[in-house]
């Protein structure tokens, strides 16, 4: 499975949104499943399924989809395809 | 990600290259937690923990860096999750003072002793909090002073660094409580550190003979109490602050 398919898992299972839903175009507090507390969440499954750390600043950043997929580049989190 | 080692607590002890965080990492190595030992210079807290290490035979581990800093914060907690994955533990220790009366305390050093004392603890659990969901009965021990609680001449921009510790911990208890984390406050009164060495005789003399405990504290002092907040004995206390000054609160 792809990174970009593995973020995409995550959100999903994060925001407890349905296994066909397109997350692509998501932005932060767009569905009121994403709201601060499941932001908190969503970054804390990013860590752990690409064993990574996002600090602070970078968490508030990060407001979309879109957003998440630069930050697991910029992470190193290998190539994002 | 490393495994973490089910027997061994793992604590991160801010500013505990000597003073009171160096008696809390000593009393935590000894009680079964794995340390991470920290202070500003990397040379410095490399030595402080294989010091402890050595006294104790426990295990310990280093981060450095200025917890004014948000970004050497960062740097810290990042270290801290490559190498352990997370937080059972966090003392927020670090810590400077300056006194001066009102009207004669330079701005930089005013600005110094926020950003290092009340920015740094904010900094530092701000960064911590995603480390310390991952621990086993988290808890945090932030270390304010009895002036955060009481203020006296000479210590109001101190005493103001040291109330919002107070706050920081108040709030962060009733915000991380649902999430099995507590957070609690020692108020250390006047403990014998480096911190102390601007006492004169005549000072330490009226320190001691206001005390109702009549004697300095000690940094083994401060050690246990901040041991027990961070223990399952502890494990229904939350959002406490505990005076562990010898009576001079009162
Ligand atoms: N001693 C007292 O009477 C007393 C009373 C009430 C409260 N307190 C509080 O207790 C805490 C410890 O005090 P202490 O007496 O043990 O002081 P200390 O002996 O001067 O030790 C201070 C510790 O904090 C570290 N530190 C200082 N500034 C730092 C910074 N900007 N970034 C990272 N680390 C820093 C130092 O490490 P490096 O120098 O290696 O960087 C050192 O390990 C402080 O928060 C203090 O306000 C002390």
């Amino acid at each position: 499975m792809s990174q970009l398919d593995r973020l995409r898992g995550v959100f999903r299972a994060s925001l407890s949104l349905p296994a066909d839903t397109d997350v692509d175009g998501l932005h932060y507090r767009a569905i009121p499943q994403w709201d601060s507390l499941a932001h908190m969440a969503l970054v804390a499954a990013m860590e752990d399924e690409f064993a990574i750390m996002i600090d602070t600043d970078e968490m508030i950043d990060m407001s979309s989809f879109a957003k998440a997929a630069e930050l697991l580049e910029k992470h190193g989190a290998d190539a994002v395809t | 990600m490393p495994t973490p080692s089910p027997d061994r607590r793992v604590a991160l002890v801010t500013g505990s290259t000597l003073g009171i965080g160096r008696a809390v990492a000593v009393r935590l190595a000894r009680t079964g937690h794995e340390v991470v030992v920290h202070g500003r210079d990397r040379e410095r807290a490399a030595k402080a923990a294989a010091e402890v290490a050595a006294e104790t035979g426990g295990h310990t581990d280093t981060v450095h860096g200025d917890v004014a800093d948000p970004a050497a914060v960062s740097a810290m907690m990042r270290e801290v999750h490559r190498r352990h994955g997370r937080l059972d533990a966090l003392v927020i220790n670090a810590g400077g003072h300056a006194a001066s009366l009102l009207g004669m305390m330079h701005s930089d050093v005013v600005s110094r002793l926020f950003h290092v004392n009340a920015l740094g603890a904010t900094h530092t659990l701000q960064a911590a909090v995603k480390l310390l969901r991952r621990g086993t009965d988290p808890a945090v021990v932030l270390v304010s002073s009895v002036m955060g609680r009481k203020g006296a001449p000479g210590q109001a921009v101190y005493s103001a660094t040291k109330a919002a510790v107070l706050g920081l911990t108040l709030a962060a208890a009733k915000e991380l409580g649902p999430q099995g984390i507590r957070v609690n406050a020692v108020a250390p009164g006047y403990i014998q550190t480096d911190m102390l060495s601007t006492l004169d005789d005549r000072a330490r003399a009226e320190t001691i003979a206001a005390t109702p405990l009549g004697r300095l504290g000690t940094a083994g002092d401060v050690a246990a109490a901040a041991a027990f907040l961070l223990s399952a004995d502890a494990c229904f206390i939350t959002g406490q602050v505990i005076g562990v000054d010898g009576g001079l609160v009162l």
